[in-house]
């Protein structure tokens, strides 16, 4: 079962969290702040981050970013609800999805399941690297590249660039897209996959010019292509 | 009984300006009248009377005069008259003698005559004869014996008509009324600026106090001046400030009120965050424990749920109280979002739906699930099977409107509820005083829906069970 890194600053969430984890088989390493937790990422190495917004001292976002400047694993954030600023900034800063407190043990659970979770790969005629332009996506491999020279991207990127490419010039809407790659219930919040469009824009294409992969389709949703 | 309709400040003021001057007109007119009038009168009458004195005076008669002598002397005190001329009349002993050509006249009086007889220095008397007015004067001739004035028994009079003075009057009369015509006229401009002095603060004053009660608190009005009017404007200023604190005092309970029900559910939130997290731990141990252990700790669990629930509305309804709730809008197809509400819940077999294909609308679909959410949950709650939602699109006079129905076949919404059904924390039923909703469900929906700028109806349908109707704009402005 994967490691899990809790950074959250009040005693009984971590407590009570890391228990119910713990229980389900998950290996969790608790710290209580930012600088606590940044330092075990190196020696934890987990395979998931539960970050707290809320952090005393450097706060939630920052050290999200922190971790994004060299890892790409996934990152999971504890808010309340009502902190919609921070939601945003915090999926600008590279989280992969939020748990609105207090949740379930089961809730949280399912949230890291989700976010851990390899999407399935159409059936398997593919070849394992499709060339989308500039981009070559290897499915197996899970990993992009751009004019040959790799794109480092969290989770939920690459589910969401493999989701749209496996169908290229079909519109999906947010809620579906929040179903088939967050595993969200269809009324989810929508800001999650505007965000993480536009963190897989600043990283696949031209800065100058309009997106040319990922296309909005005003009032529909997004589409891969057409090149 | 018949009301004379009320008259304008305005039209009140003139009125009594144009009566004030036209008293005063009338009343200097009248008293110029009577004066010049008595003055000119008197005037002509001294003249003639001393002249006619001087006349006779001057006079040598034998007496008894013989008429002839005396007729002559009627004639030259006729040619000597003074200011204008006169008829002179003479009566001795019976006998009367004029310069006219009748020697009686038919305007002396005897009156005249008597009061002639009783004074040595002559007696006046004014006569009206038709249109004409007459100045008549008496004036006994007398003389001297042993140093005493005696009469001589003869005795001349004066008709002089007063045409030339009574014509001066009536010019006067006319003058007086030329003259107060205008003073009118102008009388009307001092009314008006006196009118516009009293109605320009009146009506700064009416508007101050309708934007007053339209809200706008910080209402005031200019003082100019110190009359009264500045001391109502005054007094109203007073009032708008005193008014203005004791909302502004009102206000900052009410939000203190809610801030301490936000931090309240905050301070609530971080231990329940907890203690829901091992709720599981503490389910999965109860099947090992006595009945008893067990049956507490899965009254904990569940009631911590409740709990939990209970804390998340209160946050939210502190949200809309403080006016912190946001609205993510997002375009969705209606059918296909109502369908995934109901499946979520596993309603979808419970609930019978209308639907029209290709419905898209813009809506925040956290906010719009909840709404569904509330609204079915209440109807299977209360109004048991054969729950029916509809949706549709209608067109209103401000726009296109979605329109989602939930019928439900229950026993309806009691009449007496009906008007509080969206009320916090309101039960319908007074023995029922928990139900499986936190008692705030409704009241939250109606502010979600609020949110999208749209409203909820709650009714009972004719054929019995209870009918909401959620109204809100198509496309929700963000």
């Amino acid at each position: 079962m994967p490691r899990v890194l809790l950074i959250e600053d009040d005693p009984s969430i971590r407590e009570g969290v890391g228990l119910g984890l713990r229980r389900r088989g998950h290996e969790v390493s608790a710290a209580e702040t930012g600088e606590d937790g940044l330092a075990l990422m190196a020696s934890f190495r987990p395979e998931l981050v539960l970050l707290d917004l809320m952090l005393p001292g450097i706060n939630g976002v920052q050290v999200c970013r922190r971790i994004r400047e060299t890892s790409q694993v996934p990152i999971i954030m504890l808010t309340a609800r009502g902190d919609d600023f921070d939601i945003v900034v915090g999926l600008e800063a590279g989280a992969d999805d939020y748990i609105v407190k207090p949740a379930r043990t089961e809730v949280i659970e399912a949230r890291v399941k989700a976010v851990l979770r390899r999407l399935s790969t159409p059936a398997g005629s593919r070849p394992e690297v499709e060339f989308h332009g500039e981009l070559a996506i290897d499915r197996a491999g899970l990993t992009v590249a751009k004019r040959g020279e790799r794109v480092p991207l969290a989770p939920s990127e690459i589910k969401l660039l493999l989701h749209l490419s496996a169908s290229p010039e079909h519109v999906f809407s947010r809620q579906q897209l929040l179903e088939y790659v967050w595993d969200h219930s269809y009324h989810a919040d929508a800001r999650l996959v505007d965000a993480c469009v536009r963190r897989l824009r600043t990283k696949i294409e031209n800065p100058a010019g309009s997106p040319r992969y990922i296309q909005t389709v005003r009032g529909f949703g997004y589409r891969f292509g057409p090149l | 009984m018949r009301r004379i309709a009320p008259l304008g400040l305005r039209t009140r003021l003139i009125a009594a300006f144009l009566l004030v001057a036209a008293i005063s007109a009338a009343t200097s007119a009248a008293l110029t009248y009577r004066e010049a009038r008595t003055a000119i009168l008197k005037q002509s009458q001294d003249t003639a009377v001393s002249s006619m004195r001087d006349l006779v005076g001057r006079l040598s008669l034998p007496l008894p005069p013989r008429p002839d002598e005396l007729k002559s002397a009627c004639a030259d005190l006729a040619r000597s008259s003074q200011p204008h001329s006169w008829m002179v009349y003479a009566e001795y002993a019976g006998n009367t003698v004029s310069s006219a050509e009748s020697p009686n006249s038919t305007v002396i009086t005897d009156e005249l005559r008597a009061e002639a007889r009783t004074r040595p220095n002559g007696a006046v008397q004014r006569v009206r004869k038709g249109k004409e007015v007459y100045l008549t004067f008496a004036m006994p001739a007398t003389f001297k014996h042993n140093d005493r004035t005696q009469s001589s028994g003869l005795v001349f009079y004066g008709v002089m008509p007063l045409a030339t003075e009574q014509t001066t009057v009536q010019a006067m009369v006319v003058a007086a009324r030329d003259g107060a015509l205008p003073a009118l006229g102008i009388a009307v401009i001092p009314a008006l600026l006196a009118a516009r002095s009293v109605l320009k603060p009146v009506r700064r004053l009416r508007h101050a106090a309708l934007s007053l009660g339209r809200g706008k608190l910080d209402t005031r009005i200019e003082v100019k001046g110190s009359d009264e009017l500045a001391d109502l404007a005054r007094t109203f200023n007073e009032t708008a400030s005193a008014l203005e604190g004791s909302v502004e005092e009102l206000r900052q309970a009410e939000a203190r009120a809610r801030r301490f029900a936000a931090d309240v559910s905050h301070e609530l939130r971080t231990p329940l965050a907890g203690m829901l997290a091992v709720t599981e731990v503490l389910d999965e141990e109860a099947v090992h424990l006595d009945s008893d252990t067990a049956a507490a700790l899965r009254l904990i669990t569940a009631e911590t749920g409740k709990l939990a629930a209970l804390v998340e509305d209160l946050m939210e309804i502190s949200r809309f109280d403080a006016r912190a709730a946001e609205l993510h809008a997002d375009e969705v197809d209606v059918a296909e979002f109502v369908r995934k509400t109901l499946e979520r819940r596993h309603w979808q077999d419970r609930v019978a739906t209308e639907l029209p294909a290709g419905l898209r609308a813009r809506l925040d679909p956290r906010r719009f699930d909840v709404v569904l959410a509330n609204l079915v949950g209440n109807a299977l709650r209360h109004g048991g099977a054969d729950v029916h939602v509809s949706a549709a699109e209608e067109q209103r006079p401000d726009g296109a409107r979605l329109v989602v129905r939930v019928a439900d076949s229950g026993p309806g919404i009691d009449p007496e509820v009906l008007p509080h059904i969206f009320d916090r924390f309101y039960k319908a039923d007074a023995a029922r005083t928990r139900s499986a909703g936190s008692g705030l469900g409704l009241a939250i929906t109606l502010e979600n829906v609020r949110l999208h700028g749209g409203g909820v109806r709650a009714a009972n349908r004719d054929g019995g069970g209870a009918l909401f109707t959620v109204e809100m704009p198509l496309e929700a402005a963000v």
